[in-house]
C-alpha cells in the first residue's frame, strides 16, 4: 500500500482530507446489524465506511476467583484476522490486537457497565463469565471505534442461555428472555493528531500518517472510563484537553448512531 | 421409526435456503459470503503474492493455502478457543485438495494464493460452505480456474438418504452418516469426499447421486453471485 503521508500532512494543515471529509467527520454509512450469529448469546456487525467488524458474546458458568467469590467476570478478546487485511498474519495475537482488546475491555470494565456481582449465581461456587470476541472482517481504519460500538451492541442484545435446573448444565440452544443488565453504556471515540491538527475516523493511510492518537471511552454523562494514548509523538496539556473534548462529542454522536439500530 | 419426514420439513433432496454474495471484503483481491441455512462462511482471497516461509515456494507454479476458522462464538455449544485446532487444520487441508484441481497458477511460479475463511455462525456443513464460498472468492479474484467447485453434504439419517444435513439431523438418535462432497461443475468429478458415521455401499452411491443434483443447486447460487457482481461493475 502506498501511503501519501506528505499529502495527508499538507491537507491536514488546511483542514482537509484525501477523501474530502471534514476533519471531525465520520465516514458513512455507519450501520449496525444485530443478532447476526444465532450461536452467540449476543452479536453484532458494525460497518463504518469500508471498515467492518463482528462481535459475539458467549456466556459460561465458572467458579469465581478466590479474591472475588461473589463476582462473575468479563473479558474482551480481539482477532485481527488475515482475512481482513494483507497486513495481518495467522497465529497468536500480536500487540495490536491485544491493545485493541484491552482498551475496549477497560472501557467497559472500569465504567462498571456490568455489575459483576449480578453475575454471581452461588457465592464461591458459580458465576457467569462473559467473553466478547471482536473479529475483524475488513480493516479500512478506525478499528477502535468500530469495535467499541460492536461490543456494546453485542452485549445489549445478549440473552442468557437456559440452565438445566437439575444438572446445572447450560443449554446453549435455548435462550431465556433475560438480558445482561448494563448500568452504563461506554462508547469509545478516538482522536488522531496529524501535523498539529485533530481528526476522527481515520482511513488506514491516515492512521499510518498520524503522530499520535487518543482513545477515550465515556458514558452518557461524559464520565471517562478508559484512556489510551497511541503513537510516540508527545501531546501538550492543551492538545490533550482539546482531543478529549472532541472524543466526548464524538462518543455522543456514535451513541446516537448506535441507538438508531438498537431499540 | 424410519426417518420419513425431515425435522425441518424439507424434501430429501432439498437444500436449506442459500444466499451468496461476491466481493464482501474490500481489502481482499477477491471475496465472498455464502450462507446455507444457519451456516455462514465468509471467504477472502489474497494473491498471488510472495510466499513465506520461502522454502514452500514452487518454482514451477503458484500454490494455494487455505485457512479455515470458526469464530469463537460460532459453535452451537461453549465458546471455542481461538487458534488453529486439529480439526481446523485438517479441514484447511481437505479444502486445498478440493479446490486445487481447478486452479491453474502455472503463470505465477513461486507465489501463493491465500484463502481465508471465517464462520460467524454454524449449523453443520461448515467445510462445504467454506469451499463454496472460497470458490466464489477465487473467481472474484480473477484466479485462473478451469471449472467451478461446488460443495454440499449428503448422507443418510436412519435409512433415508438426504441432502444438506443440519446439526439436528447429524445428532439424530439413530444411525446417521454425513458425507461432505465437493464436485466440479463440468466433469462431475469429486474433489472432496469424507464420511462420518455408518453407511452401506448402496446408500453411499445413492447419496453421491443426490450430491450431483445438490452441488448443481449450489453452483447456480455461486454463479448468480458472480453474475450480480460483474454486471454491477459493468454498469459503473
Amino acid at each position: 500500500m502506498i501511503i501519501n503521508r506528505e499529502q495527508i500532512w499538507e491537507l491536514a494543515a488546511q483542514g482537509k482530507r484525501l477523501d474530502g471529509r471534514e476533519l471531525e467527520e465520520y465516514r458513512s454509512p455507519i450501520t449496525v446489524d444485530l443478532n447476526i450469529s444465532w450461536t452467540a448469546e449476543g452479536s453484532s456487525r458494525v460497518q463504518i465506511g469500508e471498515t467492518v467488524v463482528i462481535a459475539g458474546v458467549k456466556l459460561s458458568i465458572e467458579k469465581p476467583y478466590n479474591d472475588t467469590p461473589d463476582e462473575g467476570g468479563i473479558t474482551v478478546n480481539a482477532e485481527l484476522t488475515p482475512l481482513s487485511s494483507s497486513e495481518y498474519e495467522s497465529g497468536p495475537p500480536g500487540t495490536k490486537s491485544i491493545e485493541l482488546a484491552r482498551v475496549i475491555d477497560r472501557g467497559i470494565r472500569e465504567a462498571k457497565a456490568i455489575d459483576l456481582k449480578n453475575l454471581c449465581i452461588e457465592a464461591g461456587e458459580k458465576a457467569w463469565f462473559v467473553t466478547v470476541d471482536i473479529i475483524t472482517i475488513n480493516d479500512a481504519g478506525n478499528l477502535f471505534d468500530a469495535s467499541g460500538i460492536a461490543v456494546l451492541a453485542a452485549l445489549k442484545t445478549a440473552h442468557y442461555p437456559v440452565v438445566d435446573s437439575n444438572t446445572g448444565a447450560i443449554n446453549y440452544k435455548e435462550k431465556t428472555t433475560e438480558t445482561i443488565r448494563l448500568n452504563k453504556e461506554p462508547v469509545s471515540a478516538t482522536v488522531y493528531k496529524i501535523n498539529g491538527k485533530f481528526l476522527v475516523d481515520p482511513t488506514i493511510q491516515e492512521e499510518k500518517s498520524a503522530d499520535a492518537r487518543l482513545t477515550i471511552a465515556s458514558d452518557k454523562k461524559g464520565t471517562i472510563s478508559a484512556i489510551q494514548k497511541g503513537g510516540d509523538a508527545p501531546l501538550s496539556l492543551e492538545e490533550t484537553d482539546a482531543m478529549i473534548q472532541i472524543a466526548l462529542e464524538k462518543a455522543t454522536f456514535l451513541r446516537e448512531e448506535l441507538n438508531k439500530f438498537v431499540k | 421409526m424410519a426417518y420419513t419426514k425431515r425435522l425441518d420439513g424439507r424434501k430429501n433432496n432439498e437444500l436449506r435456503p442459500m444466499e451468496a454474495k461476491a466481493s464482501v471484503v474490500p481489502n481482499a483481491d477477491g471475496s465472498a459470503s455464502f450462507k446455507i441455512g444457519k451456516t455462514w462462511a465468509i471467504a477472502a482471497v489474497y494473491g498471488p503474492r510472495e510466499i513465506f516461509p520461502r522454502f514452500l515456494a514452487n518454482p514451477k507454479t503458484g500454490i494455494i493455502r487455505c485457512h479455515y476458522s470458526m469464530m469463537p462464538f460460532s459453535g452451537s455449544g461453549e465458546r471455542i478457543r481461538p487458534g488453529r485446532s486439529r480439526r481446523a487444520q485438517e479441514i484447511s487441508m481437505v479444502m486445498e485438495n478440493a479446490l486445487n484441481p481447478v486452479i491453474d497458477l502455472s503463470a505465477f511460479p513461486n507465489t501463493v494464493v491465500d484463502i481465508f475463511v471465517e464462520l460467524p455462525q454454524t449449523d453443520a456443513g461448515t467445510r462445504c460452505a467454506a469451499i463454496s464460498a472460497a470458490a466464489i472468492a477465487l473467481a472474484d479474484a480473477g484466479i485462473p480456474m478451469t471449472d467451478m467447485v461446488s460443495s454440499v453434504a449428503v448422507g443418510q439419517v436412519d435409512g433415508t438418504v438426504v441432502a444438506d444435513l443440519m446439526y439436528n439431523e447429524e445428532a439424530y438418535p439413530a444411525i446417521v452418516s454425513d458425507v461432505p462432497v465437493a464436485m466440479l461443475h463440468n466433469t462431475k468429478e469429486i474433489t472432496l469426499l469424507q464420511m462420518d458415521g455408518e453407511i452401506s455401499r448402496e446408500d453411499l452411491m445413492k447419496a453421491l447421486e443426490i450430491a450431483k443434483d445438490a452441488t448443481e443447486k449450489v453452483y447456480q447460487e455461486q454463479m448468480k453471485a458472480l453474475q450480480e457482481k460483474f454486471t454491477k461493475t459493468e454498469q459503473k
